[in-house]
């Protein structure tokens, strides 16, 4: 089956991310697909590269990336939500003068017509968050 | 491209979380898609959609005009779920009048409104007829 995955949580504050993390390696093991990752609302801090847990917790944003490049996933944080939240890629750096960036491995920052994309090219849409 | 019957689920009040304004910008996005776009308001997401918003002493944006522009992109079909309004003590005439506006056999455009009131076992019915279920 072809999944899509929206994600509304962010790392560590609840478990949503975590929950779909097991949840897409899982699926990717028992032979399904993933069309795209879509990480919105506070679910876009998954992609900072720039979170330090403490050694002997799991490091999501790496997890994710790790993911990624495993499978070859399609990783896509909303753009206006990451706006808002200050997640930050090379574009978006360059386009709103920021003196860096934060976006982790194997994330993109994308529009929202990524997510409607996902659900009408996807067999199911499953969504992470409260 | 295929057509799918999108629904999005509006649960949360408007200012305390940022659910509700985020979620109407994916439904404004998502209209561009040319898909079946359905709202549903249950729970507390009824106060999304109430009359005399005023944010002011908040210092936040009142989202709540952008609701009634709803209807120029072509989203029309708005349920609110009768025992939610009735658990909070409102009626449909605590609600934004949300309209849109249909063009008939003479040409004519005709304003209709956009919301209806369904029971929740009929929005049982609507959710799982459709395709595609954003919750919010």
């Amino acid at each position: 089956m072809k999944l899509g995955i929206q994600i509304n949580e962010g790392p560590y504050n609840h478990e949503a991310s975590v929950t779909a993390l097991n949840y897409c390696k899982a699926a990717l093991e028992a032979g399904h697909e993933i069309f795209r990752i879509f990480f919105y609302h506070d679910g876009v801090n998954n992609g900072t590269r720039y979170a330090t847990p403490p050694q002997d917790d799991i490091n999501i944003a790496d997890s994710w990336s790790d993911l990624a490049k495993e499978y070859d996933l399609d990783l896509v944080v909303c753009v206006a939500a990451a706006q808002r939240r200050g997640i930050v890629d090379e574009g978006e750096q360059e386009r709103n003068g920021k003196d860096g960036n934060n976006i982790a491995d194997g994330f993109r920052i994308s529009g929202l017509g990524q997510l409607i994309e996902a659900g009408i090219e996807s067999d199911r849409l499953i969504v992470f968050g409260d | 491209m295929a057509t799918k019957k999108f629904m999005y689920v509006n649960r949360k009040a408007p200012y305390g979380t940022i659910y509700a304004w985020e979620s109407l910008e994916v439904i404004l996005i998502g209209a561009a898609f040319e898909q079946d776009v359905y709202l549903a308001f249950i729970d507390d997401g009824i106060y999304q959609i109430i009359k005399g918003q005023d944010t002011t002493e908040l210092g936040i944006k009142n989202f709540s005009p952008t609701y009634s522009a709803l209807g120029d992109f072509e989203v029309s079909k708005i349920f609110v779920e009768k025992e939610s309004l009735e658990a909070r003590g409102l009626t449909i005439d605590d609600l934004m009048p949300l309209k849109w506006e249909e063009e008939d056999d003479d040409g004519e455009w005709i304003e209709k409104d956009s919301i209806t009131v369904i029971s929740s076992d009929e929005m049982k019915v609507l959710l799982d007829d459709s395709d595609v279920l954003l919750n919010f």
